[in-house]
């Protein structure tokens, strides 16, 4: 599987993310911000950090980054784009998931680990998990706030793009287990066509027992699973 | 050269936690405070040059980049 990894000038879950492909045995290509093109991959992966440190909103700027004309054109035909955490901010700065994150209710940043609950495995980035499965990945961000305007999120949950949600350990969608004020706790959303998706957890830093869980491995063989699944019907 | 002041709010639908914060506060210091909101200012200088269609510049970089158009509103003034 050809899979490319945008670092951008304040990325640093690049590494975590290209060493989780590594454990699933995939050789990922880092990718410069700066090129022009992200023909002939499989996968874009938008990784977490401060790009551009941040200024004026989160993503904001790596959103005009010049590789990214081409990941939102990839995007649009139907290539897979996963973001996750700052690369989430992207995804919604430049229009290809809906709604923004916003600065943390009570401006904690939040660092650790958190319950979710998956509630879609239908999709080429979760089909390894079960519907309505808990699993432990941890969060790590000061804005990831999600809103998103009433009608907005009346579509969102009618098309049931949300696909990951903050739960307590009990798996119960409440305040007390939501980390952030995220709008219906919502941690991770998909696009309608279900090809962009984009989290504020970072599934690449449980991939491993040693480095604290495997929970979030599963996106990584969902991911290969369903390229190998359409590999071999030739699509 | 051509001075163009720019504010950026967040819309009032947008929960916001700094202005929540600093209104708890106010309020703290006794001061007899309703709300508060945060947003940010803005300077951008163009080239006399620019004059001309100076309004519409502004307006397409606040589109674009300096306000996010999901959350946020901006206003601008111009300025010689």
């Amino acid at each position: 599987m050809k899979i490319g990894i945008v670092r951008f000038p304040g990325s640093n879950c690049e590494v975590d993310c290209l060493e989780a492909w590594r454990v699933v045995g995939e050789s990922p290509v880092m990718l410069w911000h700066k090129e022009t093109s992200v023909k002939g991959f499989d996968l874009i992966v938008l990784p977490g950090g401060f790009s551009y440190g941040d200024y004026l909103r989160t993503g904001a700027i790596a959103r005009f980054s010049p590789i990214m004309e081409d990941v939102i054109h990839f995007a649009q035909n139907g290539g897979l784009v996963l973001g996750i955490c700052n690369g989430f901010q992207m995804l919604t700065e430049c229009g290809l998931l809906p709604g923004a994150l916003l600065r943390n209710e009570g401006l904690h940043f939040v660092c650790g680990p958190q319950y979710l609950k998956v509630e879609r495995n239908d999709l080429p980035y979760t089909n390894y998990y079960n519907q309505g499965d808990l699993i432990q990945i941890p969060v790590n961000h000061g804005e990831g706030n999600y809103t998103i305007a009433d009608e907005g999120l009346k579509e969102l949950e009618a098309n049931n793009q949300v696909v990951f949600r903050y739960v307590t350990s009990n798996g119960e969608v409440n305040e007390s287990g939501n980390p952030n004020g995220s709008i219906n706790n919502i941690a991770g959303i998909v696009n309608k066509e279900g090809n962009v998706l984009g989290m504020m957890p970072h599934p690449e830093r449980v991939v491993e027992e040693i480095i604290g869980g495997t929970d979030g491995k599963g996106m990584f063989i969902s991911i290969l699973k369903d390229w190998e699944r359409r590999m071999k019907h030739g699509a | 050269m051509i001075k163009a002041k720019i504010k950026v709010t967040l819309k009032m639908s947008i929960l916001d936690p700094q202005g929540s914060a600093v209104e708890k506060a106010l309020r703290s210091m006794d001061y007899p405070v309703d709300s508060v909101r945060i947003g940010k200012y803005m300077e951008v200088v163009l080239p006399e040059e620019a004059r001309e269609n100076a309004e519409s510049v502004i307006n397409e970089i606040c589109h674009k980049l300096l306000s996010n158009p999901v959350i946020e509103d901006y206003s601008f003034e111009l300025e010689d």
